[in-house]
């Protein structure tokens, strides 16, 4: 070991303990001014996503990150891309139209394209860093629609709590994503900040913060985020128009990867959604529908969608709303005191460029 | 046990120092070895010792994992800086004892700065402690509501610990900062609560809601501020005041921190101060004109007030703000930033472009609101600051011996008999008292000027203008008159609405006239006089104390050089909707035991008028 040191520092300890202290305070001061100017580095790959939404709660806005320099862009899957038109605002304040280039809801994935060149961006292909609880971790995101035009979004600073997988619920069922996920410390149960990015302290992607959800066990707002490893595959697979709905359609056209089905394409008229938790009775059923020919009746109460708990008329559409052609739907519903299931074949519904 | 790094509530624990670490080295069992006497004395004794040794090592602790020194000396620097300013931070409660918030000293004599929603809770005068345990009298002194800041006075000592006033504008993203105050009201031995968290933006703004506050070019943090906090410290790793906590978004878990809060930039503090000391309760201001986002996110002037100084300056639809007070403009929310830190008749300049064509203009800031809307006192927002709630978990906290219980607090606010004449009660101000001690502080520099007692008559001053005209003033209760060269004659007659006489000069003999009366009769002969606050002159100059006079419908703002106390020019406006009469001094003359204006230039508008040097002056005791 000692033939290792050099000659002056063996002869001038003081020298030694100088370095040393040089090299701490350089240490120090480089660590805390890289914290800003990695912020500067990575916030402009943060985009303001604003779209449908601003009535009953539900909020219009939410946040995303670019994945490639022509537009790619990956966030939730929300309400919020329901609309007609899903507004991305960039860093410097342009706005751009986005087109929905399609989505995973088994991992609330979503993947938006804007025509556009030269942005900063993520890049997939690096390997994420190694992470475990207690790494440091920055998260990016419009929460709370803070930021508007050019102005940059909201960082806040937490550290990885837990590595769990997620059991969580919106409302009281069950999101789709049951994953692995990061539990963080820093409050990104919000509004807005779904679709947002969780980098480490040097800038690295981890991965993209989580929706407003509810640990179901214990009953509070989780700060979870979806590791980018879990999300690279589904990413790429929407990005390059592999992704195909499951059960494969016959269709080719991959444009819109989903198709979304309302209670009517089953011959299903509900009482009007009017209160917060509208309880899912049915109204009158259409004539020569499939739910006539399944026998449901009016005043039945709709208690499963393929074994999932609807409690409200607002989480049975948005069920219905993710559903593929494909196997049938199984409803159980409630009628008197009986629990009555039935299965209804999946019509095939057209796109939305027909 | 030292509080964790991560951990964002962080009490005023003690950190063990560093000192404990290098105990592993030292005294670990497995490096005795063995010395060659040892061996020598007998192996019995040898093998006892390996036998401790190794029964050592099994019971022994496993050895500390060494913390990386930069980490232990941050956290030393961490706790030396907040040790120091935590002696600043003052807890503020109500005479009632229930509710409060927090404040930071900024003077050693005692002024501390807060949020209107804390103080206008509390009332006129209000209980603060500080870290030293001891509860100290403050008397407020001004208030902006708009803004949500007010300033108060602490009473009692004029070596109060103060803060350090920092530069909110070199504040950047990523920085750490510290909130402290007494958020849940948890501090009853008046030791501030400590957050740290990062700066998460910077020049935010957030919309009223609902009252009149508005939060305009805010410092968002993730330092937990929570009810309690309000009016307390924001400060940078450096100690500096950088903030005034004061709001938070809150969403579904009711009014708790959740990751969001927002800080008054101290600089937009600094611009209201000079109005705070004296006792106003200031306004902001617009600038007449509205404006709207373009399609190339360009600023556009949607609509301007023909009233307004920007119109005047030429302000017109359509036009694109280019920057404001010096920032780039590239979105509303950016220009209501700059307009929300101005006290309403602040001068800033404003670039726009019309047709390719930049043109730089001076507007004069109006006020935002209308007088009847922040002259009655302004009522806080619907919820004021909480009451200490009792935990389900925690035990009753124990009641500070100085609150008295909310049911047998008194109706009349008290007023502490030794303290009571610091307070002054006039509509429109929240703090008489410290409107006249900076009135009598301002015109102190009317003494320069000398006695004019004896000069109540016709006064006749004589010269020429920097273009060789000669000229001749007159004022007098016959008339108010002035030639000029050849061919210019001017007169403003007695018993008539002043005049914009010479015109284009926005009324510069009634200007004159309310110099005279200012000399010889004092603020006294005004309908009203107060002092305004402390703004750089024109927009760019040196920093003026700003006074205010009424004479009918004629107001005067009196400009004095801060530094030296001297007036350096005033203001004449004869309506609203006019460019004022400016008079600017360059030097005061002697003039036979008086001082007068020697050199001077006249202006209005963009326009100067002449500049006049006088060389004689005649003024009758009656």
């Amino acid at each position: 070991m000692r033939s290792k040191e050099s000659r002056s520092t063996r002869r001038f300890p003081r020298l030694r303990i100088g370095l040393v202290c040089a090299l701490l305070l350089l240490g120090t001061s480089a660590s805390a001014q890289s914290t800003v100017e990695t912020i500067e580095d990575v916030a402009p790959r943060i985009v303001k996503i604003f779209g449908a939404g601003g009535r009953k709660g539900l909020h219009a806005y939410g946040s995303g990150f670019l994945v490639s320099p022509e537009g790619h862009i990956a966030t939730v899957w929300s309400h919020i891309l329901d609309g007609e038109t899903v507004s991305v605002i960039l860093h410097d304040g342009r706005r751009f139209d986005a087109r929905i280039l399609g989505a995973d809801p088994q991992f609330d994935l979503a993947v938006l394209k804007i025509d556009a060149e030269n942005l900063p961006h993520f890049d997939l292909q690096q390997p994420p860093p190694s992470v475990g609880v207690g790494t440091r971790v920055l998260a990016f995101s419009n929460v709370f629609k803070v930021a508007t035009g050019d102005e940059p979004v909201t960082v806040m600073h937490g550290v990885i709590a837990a590595q769990t997988n997620l059991s969580a619920r919106r409302g009281v069922f069950e999101a789709p994503y049951t994953g692995p996920v990061y539990i963080v410390d820093a409050v990104t149960n919000n509004s807005g900040a779904a679709g947002g990015a969780l980098t480490t302290r040097d800038g690295k992607l981890l991965g993209m913060l989580g929706k407003e959800l509810r640990n179901s066990a214990t009953d509070t707002w989780l700060n979870y985020v979806v590791p980018i490893q879990q999300l690279r595959t589904p990413l790429e697979d929407i990005r390059e128009g592999r992704y195909t709905p499951r059960p494969s359609t016959d269709d080719a056209d991959a444009t819109i990867a989903m198709r979304r089905y309302v209670p009517e394409d089953f011959g299903l008229v509900l009482i009007p959604d009017v209160v917060q938790r509208t309880p899912v009775y049915i109204d009158r059923v259409l004539p020569g529908s499939a739910a006539e020919k399944a026998g449901l009746r009016s005043d039945d109460l709709v208690l499963f969608v393929d074994d999932q708990l609807a409690p409200s008329s607002r989480v049975f559409r948005e069920e219905l709303a993710k559903r593929e052609a494909g196997r049938p739907l199984k409803l159980v519903v409630r009628r008197d005191d009986r629990l009555i299931t039935v299965d209804l074949p999946v019509p095939r519904k057209a796109s939305e460029n027909e | 046990m030292c509080a964790s790094q991560r951990s964002h509530q962080l009490e005023r624990t003690e950190c063990h120092p560093v000192e404990h670490m290098d105990h592993r080295a030292a005294n670990h069992p497995l490096t005795l070895t063995l010395s060659p006497e040892d061996e020598g004395e007998g192996t019995g004794f040898g093998r006892w010792l390996i036998v401790i040794s190794l029964l050592f090592a099994v019971l022994a602790p496993p050895p500390v994992r060494a913390v990386d020194p930069a980490v232990l000396q941050a956290e030393r620097e961490r706790v030396e800086v907040v040790q120091r300013v935590a002696a600043s931070v003052v807890a503020i409660f109500s005479n009632s004892g229930d509710g409060g918030g927090s404040g930071v000293l900024i003077s050693s004599d005692g002024y501390a700065l807060s949020n209107f929603h804390v103080t206008s809770s509390a009332g006129e005068f209000m209980k603060c402690g500080l870290n030293d345990g001891k509860l100290y009298d403050a008397v407020i002194v001004g208030i902006d509501p708009t803004g949500d800041v007010a300033l108060i006075k602490l009473l009692g000592r004029d070596d109060f610990p103060a803060a350090t006033l920092g530069d909110s504008d070199q504040v950047r993203v990523g920085e750490w900062v510290y909130a402290m105050g007494n958020p849940f009201l948890l501090a009853t031995d008046f030791q501030p609560t400590l957050t740290a968290g990062i700066v998460s933006g910077v020049h935010r703004y957030q919309y009223p809601a609902g009252t009149i506050l508005e939060y305009a070019d805010c410092i968002q943090t993730d330092a937990s501020i929570n009810p309690g906090n309000s009016g307390g410290p924001l400060f940078n790793a450096r100690g500096e005041l950088v903030g005034i906590n004061g709001r938070g978004s809150f969403e579904k878990r009711g009014r708790v921190f959740v990751g969001a809060g927002y800080a008054i930039s101290i600089n937009q503090i600094k611009h209201f101060l000079g109005a705070l000391r004296s006792g106003r309760i200031v306004d902001h201001a617009t600038l007449g004109a509205l404006v709207r986002t373009g399609y190339d996110r360009a600023v556009i002037v949607d609509r301007v007030l023909e009233e307004s100084s920007a119109y005047r300056r030429g302000l017109r639809e359509g036009d694109v703000v280019v920057s404001f007070a010096g920032r780039p403009i590239g979105s509303v929310n950016q220009f209501k930033n700059v307009l929300g830190i101005y006290p309403d008749g602040w001068k800033v300049p404003l670039v726009y472009r019309r047709e390719g064509k930049r043109n730089e203009i001076v507007v004069e800031l109006r006020p935002l609101h209308r007088a009847s809307e922040l002259l009655e006192k302004p009522k806080p927002p619907q919820r004021p600051e909480p009451r200490p709630r009792p935990k389900p978990d925690a035990p009753e906290k124990p009641k500070n011996p100085d609150e008295l219980p909310a049911d047998l607090a008194p109706q009349k606010p008290e007023r502490p008999e030794q303290w009571k004449h610091l307070y002054e009660e006039r509509a429109g101000f929240a703090n008489y008292h410290f409107n006249r001690m900076e009135q009598a502080r301002v015109l102190k520099g009317l003494a320069e000027f000398g006695d004019y007692a004896d000069a109540k008559g016709r006064w006749r001053f004589t010269g020429e203008t920097a273009d060789a005209k000669p000229f001749v003033f007159t004022l007098s209760d016959k008339g108010l008159g002035l030639t000029l060269g050849k061919n210019g004659y001017y007169f403003q007659p007695p018993d008539v609405d002043p005049l914009d006489e010479p015109a284009g000069t926005g009324g510069l003999l009634s200007a004159l006239d309310q110099l005279k009366r200012l000399l010889t009769d004092g603020p006294e002969a005004f309908s009203a006089c107060y002092y305004v606050g402390s703004e750089p002159l024109d927009g760019r100059g040196p920093l003026v104390d700003v006074l205010f006079t009424q004479q009918g419908t004629v107001q005067t703002q009196w400009f004095f050089d801060r530094q030296s106390g001297r007036m350096l020019g005033f203001d004449t406006a004869l309506a609203g909707d006019m460019d004022p009469a400016e008079v600017r001094i360059q030097e005061l003359d002697d003039f036979s035991g008086r001082r007068f204006l020697g050199r001077w230039t006249a202006r209005s508008g963009d326009k100067e008028f002449a500049t006049f040097h006088t060389t004689a002056i005649e003024m009758l005791t009656q």
